[in-house]
């Protein structure tokens, strides 16, 4: 008998918990000038969250998923990519988006129930969060495919969770993207739990790494709270997809310290002691101890960025609350280019009851 | 009797098969420990075990595709699609293999599963949580498609979903779940499959509707009372098979109907219902057929949810249309 296949799986970390580097750090982890944007969009992402859930308690804001605990993942990612990349987020990635130009305002409109708020004025390119579990791999690789046909420098990076890797679309996407040697980065942001189920109930696979390696394509893990490790594996995989070396994936190791969303109760199904004990890992605490040791950063800065942070939240809450609910005819005049024929007596109809309805319906 | 809503009323039903019946087991995403997202399942997994009680990995096209493999080898699995806009990748399953391993094999396997979500809008749910697949499942050979309109048909035609040898995909109302309680007996009592209730007997115009859209058309109908107009209201509860003949009955007395639902309208169930007046009833029309439907407009988000759903004032306007038409 002979082995004809082996494979490993990689993981990374640079900083501990207390921030010390445990191996030689990548160049621009020495560098305050990089690190203090990223610290300052993690603590913007978890700002903005319990702004969020606050709006969402208050009866102002639909259900919404916070990022709490994980905001390394996508700020560490987002800020590798280049303006021209494209974004295929899930629905907890706000953080990223946040660096990609997406306003948060529009992340509240789209939680408070307005599709205006997926009309991105930044990222023009960048898709919508997706909501039907790991159907965007797909889309991302074909966003690459179109990357590579038209010769165009461009990634497609695509984030999903560790859940949603136990579904079909997630291997088929992969496999394209291998076939292809196209340009997509997948990001698996493993927090540990899909709703109430957690990792080790998802799969009996080892890591969720190693799934890519099935594809043919290479499967790393990182400390998904180590920003320095998850930038620096995601400007990797950026780099070598940029220059025709195909798609990665990377398993960013991470925990979801809040409910899955507003509409969750995780104390049903979870220990809230294992939770706890987690707090000790989470990533903005890691690079504040890692800039504290840097001496690039003080209380009085910290102080200052959480008030700064907090104004540019309060002010996106403020212009999301002053937008007004959509017309009627906003359910029409995005349903095709043009709006068939065919449809105007139903928009008519429509027009005719607008505000004239809401019998029964909370 | 116990009052219970809806959303209890499906856990009863599920509690007392599963009693009754070894066979029977349910799977699903956090349908375990959790209890299912809407509490659908909650205290089985506690009380049948693990074994009985799958929480399943994130994977609808193989929860429906592992539920035909159990149910072909003697099993009744009772799959729950957790919320109805994540339906669409059992749809291969349903179509080419649940709604018809009984005839290709000429009767040697057949499919006895159940296919259970929540469906519908009207609870302010994010993107993808309140669509209504229903006319996609109509239109499969071979399967039935049931929605309950309350506690006491949802318990008693669960059951009969279960019992039934045949694939059955079960649209719970979601808006429906916690919005009013009803006495159930928890006796194990299965309503029938395959026919139309009469929820109000009227001469002037009948009504035709299934699942939550039956509240707009119950207070349409109290309304149209105080005018003098007389509704008979029909709760389709099985749309497939249909139950033609109760609604021609009924319709042949009134001369008249409005159909009414939540999906979206071309290619709606009402058009079949449409159909069938024109075909069987025609001479005994005293007016067009009309639809209250949604718009054919995709779901959309909550802001503007209210102005999707059919209305009390949509409905009202097309009976009173349909009185003065003659
Ligand atoms: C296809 C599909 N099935 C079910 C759901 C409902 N749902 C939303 S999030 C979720 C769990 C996802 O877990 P994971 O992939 O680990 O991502 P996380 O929410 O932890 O970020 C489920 C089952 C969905 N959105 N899409
Ligand atoms: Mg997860």
């Amino acid at each position: 008998m002979t082995s004809v296949s082996q494979f490993q799986v990689d993981f990374t970390r640079f900083l501990d918990p207390q921030g010390e580097a445990l191996a030689p750090l990548p160049d621009f982890a020495q560098d305050p000038a990089v690190l203090l944007p990223l610290y300052r969009a993690m603590h913007l992402t978890r700002i903005f969250d319990s702004k969020a859930i606050a709006l969402q308690r208050t009866g102002k804001l639909g259900t919404f998923a916070s990022a709490l605990g994980q905001e390394a993942v996508g700020v560490g990612v987002a800020s590798a990519m280049a303006g021209e990349d494209v974004l295929v987020p899930s629905y907890r990635d706000h953080g990223a988006q946040f660096l990609r130009g997406v306003k948060m305002e529009e992340v509240l409109l789209y939680w408070g129930g307005d599709e205006s708020g997926s009309n991105y004025a930044g990222p023009r390119s960048d898709f919508p969060v997706c909501v039907p579990i790991a159907t965007q791999v797909c889309h991302a690789a074909g966003a690459a495919y179109a990357f590579k046909l038209r010769e165009e420098a461009r990634v497609a990076v695509c984030f999903l969770g560790d859940g949603a890797t136990s579904k079909g679309d997630f291997y088929e996407g992969l496999n394209f993207a291998a076939a292809w040697q196209a340009p997509m980065v997948v990001i698996i942001n493993n927090n540990q739990w899909a709703i109430s189920v957690p990792r080790e109930r998802q799969t009996a696979a080892r890591t969720l790494a190693q799934k890519a390696i099935a594809a043919g394509i290479e499967g790393v893990q990182v400390d998904g709270n180590d920003i320095v490790a998850v930038r620096h594996a995601a400007q990797q995989a950026l780099d070598k997809a940029r220059d025709g070396g195909g798609p990665a994936v990377i398993e960013a190791i991470s925990y979801r310290l809040g409910d899955h969303t507003t509409a969750d109760d995780a104390t049903r199904y979870r220990d809230a002691e294992a939770v706890e004990k987690q707090w000790a890992f989470e990533p903005i605490l890691r690079l504040r101890n890692y800039l504290l040791r840097l001496e690039a950063w003080d209380a009085k800065r910290e102080e200052q960025l959480v008030k700064e942070c907090t104004e540019a939240v309060n002010a996106a809450v403020e212009a999301y609350l002053a937008t007004p609910p959509p017309p009627v005819t906003a359910m029409f005049d995005q349903l095709f280019a043009t709006l068939p024929p065919a449809m105007q007596a139903q928009l008519d109809t429509a027009l005719r009851f607008e505000n004239k309805q809401g019998g029964g319906h909370g | 009797m116990a009052e219970l809503n809806l959303v209890e009323a499906v856990n009863h039903a599920l509690a007392y098969e599963m009693e009754h019946d070894p066979a029977v087991l349910v799977l699903g995403e956090d349908v375990g420990v959790n209890g299912g997202v809407f509490r659908a399942t909650v205290g089985l997994q506690a009380r049948f075990g693990p074994a009985r009680v799958l929480d399943t990995p994130l994977a609808e096209t193989a929860i429906a595709g592992t539920a035909i493999g159990m149910a072909a080898m003697g099993l009744k699995p009772v799959a729950e699609i957790q919320f109805s806009g994540f339906i669409y990748p059992t749809i291969d399953h349903i179509v080419n293999h649940a709604s018809r391993l009984r005839n290709r094999t000429r009767g040697r396997l057949s499919c006895p599963m159940v296919l259970r979500t929540p469906s519908g809008g009207g609870i302010h749910a994010p993107e993808h949580h309140s669509e209504n697949p229903e006319a996609l499942f109509t239109n499969v050979p071979g399967l039935r498609v049931v929605v309950p309109s309350s506690p006491q048909r949802a318990y008693g035609l669960l059951l009969a979903a279960i019992r039934d040898p045949d694939p059955v995909v079960f649209l719970e109302p979601t808006r429906l779940y916690r919005l009013f309680k009803q006495e159930v007996a928890d006796d194990g009592e299965a309503l029938p499959l395959d026919v139309c209730f009469t929820l109000r007997a009227g001469n002037d115009i009948t009504l035709v509707s299934w699942g939550a859209t039956l509240q707009e058309v119950q207070a349409a109908a109290d309304l149209l009372a105080a005018e003098g107009v007389m509704a008979e209201v029909l709760d389709v509860a099985t749309l497939k098979p249909l139950d033609m003949e109760t609604i021609l009955e009924s319709v042949t007395r009134t001369g008249r109907c409005v159909i009414v639902h939540e999906a979206a309208q071309t290619g709606g169930f009402g058009a079949e219902i449409a159909a069938g007046l024109a075909e069987h009833g025609l001479y005994s029309l005293l007016a067009p057929v009309r639809r209250v439907a949604a718009y054919d407009v995709v779901v959309p988000l909550a802001r503007l949810e209210s102005q999707y759903l059919p209305s009390v004032e949509r409905i009202v306007d097309a009976v009173r249309k349909t009185m003065e038409a003659s």
